[in-house]
């Protein structure tokens, strides 16, 4: 086990309570509900877990249609029907026409795999529920065959919401439950050296100040993050924008350039410029 | 004394259960937290709190039970059997580093010196700067380096003390006690569901396909059908403003959770009590009206009413002509109401107000009588008995 713990890598910075949970659901073969801002990093974690223990990973991507089932086989009667018709001796074999689902290839994986199960709370209210055995014993049975699929390693489940709809309390009671805290300053000046290791650092320091700034202006309907943050420091480097520019200090540059990179929101951009207006009016 | 905090964990309103407690026993058998108080209270939350919203419970009841949990652990290091710390020398050190501790005399005496250090550490760890390993000079772990993955010989942001983490309550903001969440509401919302098949067919039929197959003498005859859908149909009635400010959370809620369940659903705005005209945007309420008159037309009486409102108020702005707060109606309320009880037999009135307060407030029986008593508290239990009011039969 020792040669597994998750400490983050060269582009992804885990704080220490993010990198024990990863842990302690490694070691308990537990699912790990990550929650968090939009924007945060949770999908990206699933894939950094992967990179750093050198595992596969499958991605399952919930859609407000996803079933359950999807993520273990289906059956395709349709190809088989049309099949008969053709005389094809496929038809003989109802193996032929289960379809594999995500669940089934990380069951069916050599080695233990990294499952991704991303935005859960975008499918049914009942999507969760119809999951409890196949997270719980890791096995489901395909009726079709009369075979029981079991997983040859317990796969590394991490599941990710973005808090849409609640999820099942029998649900939870089988996962482990991370919450991703909006990074504070310090661990943000670390996210985006790794992102931007070229990066001034007058640029920087001026730069986090604005997005913190934007970030406290009461009343955002969707405020800006980590990933916003990083894309509008791309732009900043793209436009080779001066530190100077950043600074407000003067009232008719207190706008930060391009911010639209950071407010995703045409009722956001307003308001914002009006409290920048009510600013200026006021010295 | 983990059961203890469990169910000091539970009755401060945390939902654990055994299992969770258990799993959290197992955790730490499996050494997943070792000897620090930060890390245990990041392993115990992770595998009892399952939603945020209970974090800052959790925090408090955590920092009230472990008031000096470092005190603990340190204690607990100091009075480490020698054989956990052989074990634990064991994994720390490298075997070049055994070898340099053969120089520095026999194994037991390294233990001794371990144990000195895990003293040191203790004195050392309330003035909070330095651990194990640290120093550079030390034979203990080359500056944090760590080859079995335990955290004893970490450094770097340890300094931040564990009691300040749960000690912040950031998730404060997170903990709002309600007794209905989005998830409550729609389990509720659904007993309302009535499926159709409605609109053009594009589902594969397979069990008809197959029979029209059979019937074919093999040859292939496609059955489609279209999707079910909830086919019923619900106008919400939103009071705003007012005495609904201290509810507009749940009322949001509501809305939201109705929203993703009904295929039909549409809404209108009204202040206090209903008049002749209603409206749907609340930014625009003065300029863009509807008239009461055009949504009675408007929908059939199949739609299922509900009514969102405290009903709190005056009872003459219910009972007289030109009694509304805002503006002069030149028909009293009550007659508004009498044309929707009317025209939509199946109409209910919820209230977010404790249904024990009701009698207190005329204006609240007042209602609740016009509503022909179908007025119900806005819990769980009351929407449950709200559904089963507007599924029930009308006997006409």
């Amino acid at each position: 086990m020792t040669d597994m713990r998750f400490v983050g890598s060269d582009h992804y910075i885990a704080t220490d309570d993010l990198g024990m949970a990863v842990n302690a659901a490694i070691t308990l073969g537990r699912p790990l509900l990550i929650k968090g801002e939009p924007g945060t990093g949770k999908t990206q974690l699933a894939l950094e877990v992967a990179g750093a223990l050198g595992r596969p990973i499958f991605e399952w991507h919930v859609k407000s249609t996803s079933k359950a089932q999807q993520g273990l086989y289906e059956y395709d009667a349709v190809s088989r029907l049309r099949d008969s018709q053709l005389g094809d001796p496929k038809v003989a074999d109802i193996r032929n026409y289960i379809v594999r689902g995500k669940l089934w290839e990380a069951f069916d994986s050599d080695v233990q795999p990294v499952l991704l199960i991303d935005e859960i709370d975008k499918a049914d209210i009942e999507f969760p529920n119809d999951l409890l055995r196949e997270i719980d014993r890791m096995e489901f049975y395909v009726y079709e065959t009369r075979e029981l699929i079991k997983a040859r390693h317990r796969p590394i489940i991490i599941i990710t919401s973005n808090n849409e709809k609640e999820l099942p309390d029998a649900f939870l009671r089988r996962c482990f439950f991370h919450y991703i805290r909006f990074p504070d300053a310090e661990t943000m000046e670390k996210i985006v050296a790794v992102h931007y290791p070229n990066l001034k650092k007058e640029l920087l320091a001026e730069a986090l100040g604005a997005f913190y700034k934007v970030r406290e202006t009461p009343g955002l309907k969707k405020k800006p993050s980590t990933s916003e943050l990083l894309d509008w420091i791309k732009l900043l480097l793209a436009e080779d924008i001066p530190p100077e520019a950043l600074r407000s200090d003067d009232p008719k540059k207190a706008i930060p350039p391009l911010y639209g990179a950071l407010l995703k929101n045409e009722q956001d951009v307003h308001l914002f410029e009006q409290l920048i207006f009510l600013n200026r009016r006021a010295r | 004394m983990l059961i203890r905090f469990f169910f000091d964990l539970r009755s401060a309103g945390v939902p654990v259960s055994i299992t969770e407690l258990l799993s959290l026993l197992q955790a730490l058998e499996a050494r997943v937290a070792y000897c620090s108080a930060e890390e245990f209270y990041w392993l115990a939350r992770l595998t009892l709190v399952k939603d945020e919203r209970h974090f800052d419970r959790f925090d408090r009841v955590f920092a009230e039970h472990f008031a000096g949990a470092e005190r603990v652990f340190e204690k607990i290091v100091a009075q480490v059997p020698a054989e956990w710390l052989q074990m634990m020398a064991e994994r720390l050190f490298t075997e070049e580093e055994c070898a340099k501790a053969q120089a520095l005399g026999s194994w037991d005496k390294l233990l001794e010196t371990l144990r000195e250090r895990l003293k040191e550490q203790k004195e050392r760890h309330s003035g909070g700067n330095k651990w194990i390993g640290t120093g550079g000079t030390s034979p203990f772990g080359s500056g944090g380096y760590n080859p079995e993955g335990i955290r004893i010989g970490d450094q770097g942001q340890r300094q931040r003390r564990a009691v300040k983490v749960w000690e912040a309550r950031e998730y404060r903001n997170f903990d709002d006690r309600r007794e209905l969440g989005t998830r409550n509401l729609k389990m509720a919302l659904r007993r309302l569901r009535k499926f159709a098949r409605q609109g053009a067919a594009d589902e594969l039929d397979l069990d008809s396909t197959i029979n029209a197959t059979a019937r074919n003498a093999g040859w292939l005859d496609l059955k489609l059908r279209p999707e079910r859908r909830n086919a019923v149909k619900v106008l919400l009635l939103l009071d705003v403003g007012g005495s609904m400010d201290d509810h507009i959370r749940l009322c949001e809620e509501l809305f939201s959770a109705a929203r993703s369940e009904f295929k039909h659903l549409e809404h209108f705005y009204f202040h206090n009590f209903i008049y002749e005209t209603l409206w749907k945007d609340n930014r625009r309420r003065h300029s863009e009206k509807t008239t009461t008159f055009d949504l009675l037309r408007t929908f059939n009486s199949d739609y299922r009413v509900i009514f969102v409102g405290d009903a709190a108020m005056s009872p003459y702005e219910i009972l007289q002509p030109g009694g509304s707060v805002e503006h002069w109606n030149p028909e009293a309320g009550v007659e508004w109401m009498r044309r929707f009880t009317a025209h939509f037999p199946k109409l209910i009135w919820l209230n977010p107000t404790p249904e024990e307060h009701w009698g207190w407030t005329p204006s609240i029986r007042l209602t609740q009588e016009l509503v022909e008593d179908r007025m119900f508290p806005l819990t769980l239990d009351g929407l449950d008995r709200a559904m089963a009011a507007l599924r029930r039969k009308v006997v006409s």
